[in-house]
């Protein structure tokens, strides 16, 4: 066998790793970011305007980093904005930077045609079923798996390219004043300034989700073996691993 | 890996030659340009001189949105903490018929204006929303004088760059440039929907720029100087926001 001799069989091209990488660095910091600037109001309105003087829509139950917000705690949390609010914006533009040449280059390899979009035989009620029964079931994976996607993974990258990740950046730029004066479009089509951002906030959570989904999904599979496989661009599948063993 | 052949590092020298060349001829265009904020330098430089030269570029005619009028807000808030990251008790504001704006730096007549010799100037309204960086907003009409009309009046030199604005509070000021300055929805705004402006909103007179966040509509306005650097303002980061944490620029 070929692998016997180079039991390490390709498995993530170099772009795909180096955007994953940056992408979790950027989003990381989004989010511990986007926590502390939510914290200096953590109310939320639907429609144009919203302050502590109108309703909210909901509120999240922790202190806030001002003193005007009435939280029913008595605890004012330092605030952190300045910084956070810097690097928020720094982090949003390596993630778009970094989607841009990830989807141009998914788009001119046929990563995405290929390894993404569902294959002709995935496209059934069938295949999602088979795919979530064999998760329930917590079987573990076959080896065959670490070299493509099922339906349900192709769905789940799909829908956070394509869908999450647009959404989360438009629901921001929505938030832009400056942004708004020269594309009143995207705001005025989300419900409002305070839609806008209380959307940003169920998008960032929708994605935030992904992420544990993704991590846990990953663990399921074998931590170190796909962490190893997304940093080197190898997988090693576990019986080819003890062959090699054996053999020295 | 590729083995380092000459060939190679000639390539990666050309590349590399190439990069460099095209980063200092960018950096001088956007310098050029006005694109780089003062608050340029530091750790979180490359994303805020990235915001701000893609907006700047972006909102070069662009007015922000101005709302119907029955979509004043019943009840706007009025933020008692004015610096953001710092809590100081606005001044008592008191004696509004002495209140004078003293206009001064790069201008052919500095003047002293009271608020009749402002509101003698052309005036306007506009029904605009308040975004604060920490999330909440409201709508009202702003009635005031755009500031184009007092650098008119005071005659601003070429070499004018940014409009340096400070607040009754001294450890209060900022900046805007001249994008902003000359922006006919920037206003020093003296009436808020149909009255006077209250103190609470920043009354007397108050600078309203709302293509940027609430932290740059200072209240309290008492002294305009027109500048072609911020080199020797405060820390030269282009307001007390930076020195407090914040960005210069607030169009996000």
């Amino acid at each position: 066998m070929a692998s016997a001799a180079n039991p390490e069989t390709p498995r993530h091209s170099a772009l795909v790793r180096v955007t994953h990488w940056l992408t979790l660095i950027a989003f990381l910091a989004l989010l511990i970011t986007g926590v502390e600037i939510l914290i200096s109001h953590p109310r939320f309105y639907w429609g144009e305007t919203g302050n502590v003087n109108t309703a909210p829509l909901f509120t999240i139950p922790i202190p806030s980093s001002r003193d005007t917000v009435p939280t029913g705690y008595k605890t004012v949390l330092p605030d952190q904005n300045g910084w956070s609010r810097y690097l928020h914006f720094q982090s949003a533009w390596l993630i778009v930077i970094t989607g841009l040449v990830y989807v141009i280059a998914i788009l001119w390899s046929g990563h995405l045609r290929k390894d993404l979009l569902p294959e002709h035989s995935q496209r059934t009620w069938r295949a999602y079923r088979e795919v979530l029964t064999s998760y329930l079931r917590r079987a573990p994976p076959q080896d065959s798996e670490a070299h493509t996607y099922n339906v349900a993974q192709r769905s789940a990258y799909l829908s956070v390219i394509f869908i999450l990740f647009p959404l989360v950046i438009l629901t921001g730029l929505a938030l832009s004043p400056a942004f708004n004066s020269a594309v009143p479009f995207v705001v005025n089509a989300l419900g409002g300034r305070q839609s806008a951002r209380t959307l940003h906030f169920f998008v960032s959570g929708a994605l935030l989700l992904f992420l544990i989904v993704h991590v846990a999904m990953v663990i399921h599979a074998g931590f170190t073996s796909r962490v190893r496989a997304m940093i080197t661009g190898r997988a090693v599948e576990s019986h080819e691993s003890e062959k090699v063993e054996e053999r020295t | 890996m590729k083995p380092i052949t000459r060939r190679n590092l000639i390539r990666t020298g050309v590349i590399a030659a190439t990069g460099a060349a095209g980063l200092t001829a960018a950096a001088r265009i956007a310098q050029r340009y006005g694109l780089i904020p003062p608050d340029h330098g530091g750790l979180y430089g490359p994303g805020e001189t990235l915001t701000y030269a893609s907006q700047r570029l972006l909102t070069k005619h662009s007015l922000a949105r101005e709302f119907p009028r029955h979509m004043i807000s019943k009840s706007p808030f009025a933020n008692p903490t004015i610096p953001p990251g710092s809590a100081p008790k606005p001044h008592q504001v008191t004696g509004f018929s002495d209140w004078r704006l003293e206009v001064n730096g790069m201008v052919a007549h500095p003047a002293s204006f009271s608020l009749s010799d402002l509101k003698a100037l052309p005036f306007r309204s506009q029904i605009t929303e308040v975004a604060c960086e920490e999330g909440w907003s409201y709508i009202a009409e702003w009635i005031g004088t755009p500031l184009i009309e007092v650098l008119n009046a005071v005659g601003v030199l070429p070499q004018a760059r940014y409009v340096v604005y400070n607040s009754i509070q001294q450890d209060w000021w900022d900046s805007i440039d001249m994008a902003d300055a000359l922006h006919p929805q920037t206003f020093l705004a003296w009436g808020m929907n149909d009255g006077d402006l209250p103190p609470s909103f920043g009354g007397p007179l108050r600078m309203r720029i709302p293509r940027q966040l609430g932290y740059k509509s200072v209240k309290f306005i008492t002294r305009l100087t027109v500048t072609d650097s911020m080199k020797h303002f405060g820390k030269g980061l282009g307001s007390a926001a930076p020195e407090g944490g914040y960005a210069w620029y607030a169009g996000i």
